[in-house]
């Protein structure tokens, strides 16, 4: 029952193509271990022309470089035994002639590769991240930042890999092996077929190294990973193990963790060596093999000295080729598993359903209508059975003990998580037929722990309205009492945040209820946004806030008594649903849940702050607890 | 020839200098991002060649007890490249004399001794370059493990000063990121380098020896390599830098994004994020496209050289061959020798980001090995076996920047066995008189004893057995709560563990966990609430049983039922022993034997509760005053 004052659009995100959608291609019926990386190929289309090119050189460059050994095999046979110096001219020429040309075939393949690689990988990054940002706080509750960050860079410079260098070669590579014994077949069929039975144990030596090695690799970095923990617990804990003086009883697991992975690491040197040295001795040994077989064929006049030098020569060419296939094989493995794991992201579905509707002329009347909240994987209700009316303009206090569910419940309002039972209405509207946008402009929430972004305060304060006049900014920082960033170094302009200034807890909750503030929302949720703040700067926003406050409905978790003083109404939580709800004077008298948790978040601190002002007695704090009421 | 270079000089990137100028310059794509302070990694260029001093000063420590393996090594690597450049002349020596023989004199033993001579110098290469190998990996990995556990160990010698200002982040990158970027250097090409070095000289010395007409005019190809080499070099040190500043920049977003999307969504930050990213990924896309296009300079450049210098060796070499003045076998033994020559220059371009990684964490990681602990154990340590728990303030100064203050000369007398509360205003120093009792830091003036001896002369072993220091930054290590609590004693069996944990009343909640006291906090630890890993922090340091503990606003992430509990706890772990606790709450000072009230580093009020409240015009008085009004 839509109230007057709404508009439902018509909702244009069906039909028309939304640009924010990736761009993978969708998912066939059945899945197969390549599905993934094939469904990337979309990505590609873009620079079509590029990947073309790249083929073509690819394959022209290989044709390059066989016909060196080749004019090699003419000169010898040719111009240098007949004597003829303008033959032996005119085909060096050629064969310089074909270096250059197989030079520039390179060059240009890795020079037009690189845009269409870089570009492949950008499009899909970029997607990832648009994706990611849609996706609502569930998903990332369930996903480590560290895990979504591997996906963005290290899995995607594995696919980046994979086309711009393995898809190519393990094509290419095929058909020059081919191509290679062919022509060795052709040259001297015994000799080629010599050839041809070296390449098995080398094949061989190949795809079972490769394995050990891609499992030995792996393993290094899993207890790369047990390193790192280790370090991040002895670093994080660092100042309990001092307070303890454990650190002998910590090193020793990670000296434990350290000598594994030199271990495992040892192992692999011990593969690589065998590896690396038995890849260079085979050919050697064909090689040897084709010298004392080519020279009795040459004695016998069976071949001549140039087919025998151009045979050496290709057999070289082959090693490459054959070595490669079990790296680019792993390396293709590599690639479809890290395809799945972006696939898995960009398929990711979103529970979190954007509505069509706009509320033309917001009131800010907020109602909670038997909501309730469930955590998807919990057995129990986080939050049940809220009934909550809060008429425009009106502030609700919301206090509670540690987990009675506070921030779970300021996180329902501007649908950073859905109710799972009930509903909460604005203005008459349930905000699930709101337009996501819409909703989250009229609801603004400052939180206890402010996200401050490694951008400039500016950009930091004007999050939610990147139009916010100069003035704006400036009264915003006037309620939030945030006059210190004119002081930083660069004033507004100066970058904050862990890659630029640090703040105080106090100098971030401020920022952070600037930033809420600066958006002029119907609605204004502050969760905790003051603990922080010495006594006499909270005095100072409270005094102001309560303008603020006066024009919008707000929502106000508190510890303290002087910020219960800022509201209207208390609602006093606990175990998930409201058990208390009147003015402060009320409920002191007859909640003993509320005088409990009055008396608790009694702080000594900031009171000692208040008595070192304004003198010993009581006098003062009544005063201002009148003011505020 | 190459892209424009995306890459701003000034001010752009994270990690570059920033200046006022440079970010009005630049203030449309990069305004948002805002204006640095100059950050501890900002190296300018005067400093750059004293880091490279400290990082080879660091290696060459690293190395010295390696050098005999080293030179045996060398002896190996140089045998092994010896018979590795044995084949091409062997195929010369089989041709040129193997065939002339067999057709002339009917005789195969020539070739058979070539044959046989190739097979010895392949046998001689298999077993060095396996030597080798294993030989130099093994050194490399021990390097890195005394790498991984020197800075490991250093870290925790640090004072703590000395980590709030490091900050744990860039500390743990120093032993992950960096370390592993030296470990990469380690693993990959590394004793391929050396090879390729080898390989090169050797092969020009032979070419020499073969022909040397022919032989001087292969070299003249060198010149030409050694140009486009420092070419390279030079330009993707630039290039390189900019591409792990792009790449850092993108995961700063990324990282940031995500572990502030609530921030993002409730402020519908989505479109403007993706605009910015865009610009970033794009920046990231253009400086990786400059280095990709470098090395599509560099590789066909090396192959362009190789081939031209092929194509004279046909030419030249025919043109000789063809008047006598050289064999046929020479001919191809040049021909197979240039492939080795040229090939080994291939791998330096992938080998040289890798490189340039591992010295530029190498710099960092020696200067974090430079700084010398400022809380330094004792040279002659007076030995303290049972502490009584006597604690004395002497005329103590301290303050964390050098004029302002925190405690302007204080002397405190704690006898043992006293539980004493500290109560005060917001920078009063509760907490900086609690971290000076630990001996996180020292006193800048005065002296602070524990039955009569100054910390400063106490072994760690011995301060740490008789102070310890509980705060809120209850830190969960990884493993069961039981390993958590164990941790205050390590030896302690697990009825000593339960007990702790019963004398704390941490037991009511750990047995409802199914698996109880093995319950895995890593895997829980997100769902222990603040006051459930509080109370095993409780636990831990019950179970140490120090002479003197000090809470730090240790009670304070308690809800009500659990302080209560913690409350009772307390009379009884505090009865035996020196304590000092800070609290918010008036619930908690209330069981101490005496209170102080602090400012500005001094004590104000001095007695037990029961005096202080019923002293007139006091501010405990007050205080007390205010709190009962509060429930009013």
């Amino acid at each position: 029952m839509p109230a007057a004052s709404t508009v439902i659009a018509s909702p244009p995100t069906s039909s028309a193509p939304d640009p924010q959608r990736p761009l993978i291609a969708p998912a066939p019926a059945r899945k197969r271990d390549t599905t993934s990386l094939w469904r990337l190929r979309t990505y590609l289309y873009p620079y079509g022309a590029r990947y073309l090119i790249m083929a073509v050189a690819s394959v022209v460059g290989i044709g390059f470089s066989l016909l060196i050994p080749l004019f090699t095999q003419r000169v010898i046979d040719g111009p240098i035994a007949n004597s003829d110096q303008r033959a032996l001219l005119v085909l060096g020429a050629f064969a310089m002639a074909v270096g250059i040309s197989e030079a520039v075939v390179l060059f240009l393949r890795r020079w037009i590769v690189a845009r269409a690689n870089n570009g492949s990988e950008r499009l899909i990054r970029t997607d990832l991240y648009t994706k990611l940002q849609s996706l609502p706080m569930s998903f990332h509750g369930r996903w480590q930042s560290g895990q979504l960050l591997s996906r963005m860079m290290t899995d995607l410079s594995i696919i980046r890999r994979f086309v711009g260098f393995g898809m190519v070669f393990l094509v290419v590579n095929v058909l020059q092996v081919t191509v290679v014994l062919l022509l060795l077949l052709n040259l001297y069929w015994p000799l080629g077929l010599v050839v041809l039975a070296s390449i098995v144990p080398v094949v061989w030596l190949c795809l079972t190294n490769e394995k050990k090695l891609t499992r030995l690799s792996r393993k290094i970095q899993d207890e790369q990973g047990d390193v790192a923990s280790s370090v991040e617990e002895g670093i994080h804990g660092l100042r309990v193990i001092k307070s303890f003086g454990r650190f002998a009883h910590l090193y020793k697991a990670f000296a434990a963790r350290t000598e594994t992975l030199y271990d495992t690491s040892i192992d692999r040197v011990r593969v690589l060596s065998k590896f690396i040295t038995f890849l260079e001795v085979i050919p050697t040994c064909t090689m040897i093999l084709v010298l004392g077989f080519g020279a009795m064929a040459a004695a016998n006049g069976e071949l001549t000295i140039g087919t025998l030098a151009a045979f050496i020569l290709l057999l070289l060419q082959l090693i490459w080729p054959v070595a490669a296939l079990g790296m680019l094989l792993a390396m293709t493995q590599e690639a479809m598993t890290a395809a799945d794991r972006i696939a898995e992201v960009l398929d990711a579905e979103n529970v979190l359903v954007d509505g069509s509707g706009e509320i033309e002329r917001p009131r800010g009347h907020l109602r909670f209508e038997g909501v309730g909240f469930r955590f998807a994987d919990a057995d129990t209700d986080t939050l049940h059975g809220i009934d909550l009316d809060i008429a425009p303009g009106e502030t609700l206090a919301v206090v509670g003990g540690t987990g009675s569910g506070k921030t779970t419940l300021t996180s329902l309002v501007p649908r950073l998580v859905d109710v799972t039972a009930g509903r909460i209405t604005l203005d008459g509207v349930d905000i699930r037929d709101l337009r996501l946008r819409h909703l989250r402009t009229q609801v603004a929430t400052a939180f206890e722990d402010p996200t401050l972004f490694s951008m400039s305060a500016r950009e930091n304060l004007t999050l939610g309205r990147s139009d916010a006049t100069d003035a704006e900014i400036e009264e915003a920082i006037e309620v939030a009492q945030a006059h210190f960033v004119h002081d930083l170094p660069w004033g507004l302009d100066t970058r904050i945040g862990e890659q630029g200034m640090s703040l105080s807890g106090g100098q971030r909750q401020r920022l952070a209820l600037a930033r809420a503030v600066i958006v002029r929302p119907r609605v204004l949720v502050l969760d905790d946004t003051l603990s922080a703040l010495d006594i006499h700067t909270e005095a100072l926003v409270e005094e102001a806030l309560k303008r603020v406050l006066h024009d919008v409905t707000g929502i106000v978790v508190a510890h303290r008594a002087s910020t219960v003083m800022l509201a209207d109404r208390v609602a006093v939580l606990s175990g998930g649903t409201v058990v208390a709800i009147g003015t402060h004077t009320e409920l002191l008298h007859t909640s003993r849940e509320y005088r409990e948790l009055m008396s608790a978040e009694f702080d000594l601190e900031a009171e000692s702050d208040e008595l070192r002002d304004h003198g010993p007695g009581g006098t003062d704090r009544r005063t201002r607890a009148e003011v505020a009421r | 020839m190459s892209a424009p270079v995306q890459q701003d000089p000034r001010g752009a990137a994270p990690t570059g200098r920033a200046s006022r100028s440079g970010a009005r310059d630049t203030v449309d794509v990069e305004a948002w991002r805002g204006v640095r302070a100059e950050g501890a990694e900002d190296i300018d260029q005067t400093g750059s060649v004293f880091l490279r001093r400290r990082s080879w000063a660091l290696l060459r420590d690293l190395i010295r007890p390696h050098h005999r393996a080293l030179w045996i090594l060398l002896a190996v690597v140089v045998a092994a490249n010896a018979a590795r450049l044995a084949p091409p002349y062997l195929v010369q020596q089989g041709i040129d004399v193997g065939i002339p023989s067999l057709v002339d004199d009917r005789t195969v033993d020539p070739l058979v001794v070539t044959m046989a001579l190739m097979l010895g110098a392949v046998i001689v290469q298999a077993i060095g370059n396996m030597a080798f190998i294993r030989g130099s990996g093994r050194v490399g990995q021990q390097v890195l493990l005394e790498i991984r556990r020197r800075t490991y160990r250093h870290f925790q010698k640090l004072d703590v000063a000395f980590h709030d200002r490091y900050t744990s982040g860039r500390a743990v990158s120093r032993l992950t990121s960096d370390v592993d970027a030296i470990a990469e250097m380690v693993q990959s090409g590394f004793s391929g380098l050396t090879t390729a070095v080898l390989t090169m000289v050797g092969v020009g010395v032979l070419m020499l020896t073969l022909d040397w007409h022919l032989g001087l005019v292969c070299l003249a190809s060198f010149p030409v390599l050694m140009l486009l080499v420092r070419w390279f070099s030079r330009r993707t040190s630039v290039t390189y830098r900019s591409v792990r500043e792009a790449s850092a920049a993108v995961i700063v977003q990324i990282v940031e994004t995500m572990t502030g999307i609530r921030a993002v969504q409730a402020y519908r930050r989505e479109d403007r994020n993706n605009a910015i990213f865009s610009g970033l990924a794009d920046r990231y896309r253009e400086a990786n496209v400059t280095a990709f296009r470098l090395v599509a300079i560099f590789m066909p450049g090396v192959k362009l050289v190789g081939n031209i210098t092929i194509g004279i060796v046909l030419l030249y070499g025919g043109w000789r061959v063809l008047h006598g003045e050289m064999t046929v076998g020479v001919l191809t033994a040049f021909l197979l020798y240039l492939r080795l020559f040229f090939e080994p220059m291939q791998e330096i371009s992938q080998f040289y980001n890798t490189f340039q990684s591992a010295t530029s964490a190498l710099e960092k990681l020696s200067g974090v090995l430079e700084e010398k602990p400022r809380v330094a154990p004792p040279q002659r340590p007076t030995p303290l076996q049972r502490a009584a728990g006597h604690v004395r303030f002497d005329g103590v100064e301290f303050g964390y920047v050098a004029d302002r203050p925190v405690l302007p000369g204080l002397t405190l007398d704690i006898p043992a066995g006293q539980t004493v509360a500290l109560v005060g205003t917001t920078g009063a120093g509760k907490t900086t008189i609690a971290k000076l009792m630990a001996r996180f830091y020292d006193p800048t003036s005065g002296s602070i004893t524990l039955d009569g001896v100054p910390l400063p002369e106490l072994t760690d072993d011995d301060l740490r057995r008789s102070v310890v220091m509980v705060t809120q930054e209850n830190f969960m290590f990884d493993g069961t709560i039981a390993d958590n609590i164990r941790f205050g004693r390590p030896d302690a069996t697990d009825e000593e563990v339960r007990a702790a944990a019963h004398a704390v009343g941490a037991d009511t909640f750990i047995d409802t966990f199914a698996e109880g006291y093995d319950t895995d906090v890593a895997k829980r630890g997100g769902r222990l609430s603040a006051g459930q890993r509080q109370l095993i922090a409780f636990a831990r340091a019950f179970l140490a049983d120090p002479a003197v503990l000090i809470l730090d606003e240790a009670t304070s992430s308690l809800d009500i039922p659990s302080e209560r509990l913690v409350q009772q706890a307390l009379q009884t772990i505090l009865a035996s022993r020196t304590a000092v606790i800070i609290a918010h709450r008036l619930s908690t000072v209330e069981i101490a034997d005496r209170v102080l009230v602090l400012e500005h580093g001094q004590v104000l009020e001095d007695g037990s509760p029961a005096e202080l409240t019923s002293t007139q015009g006091g501010r405990y008085a007050a205080l007390h005053e205010a709190w009962i009004e509060s429930l009013a």
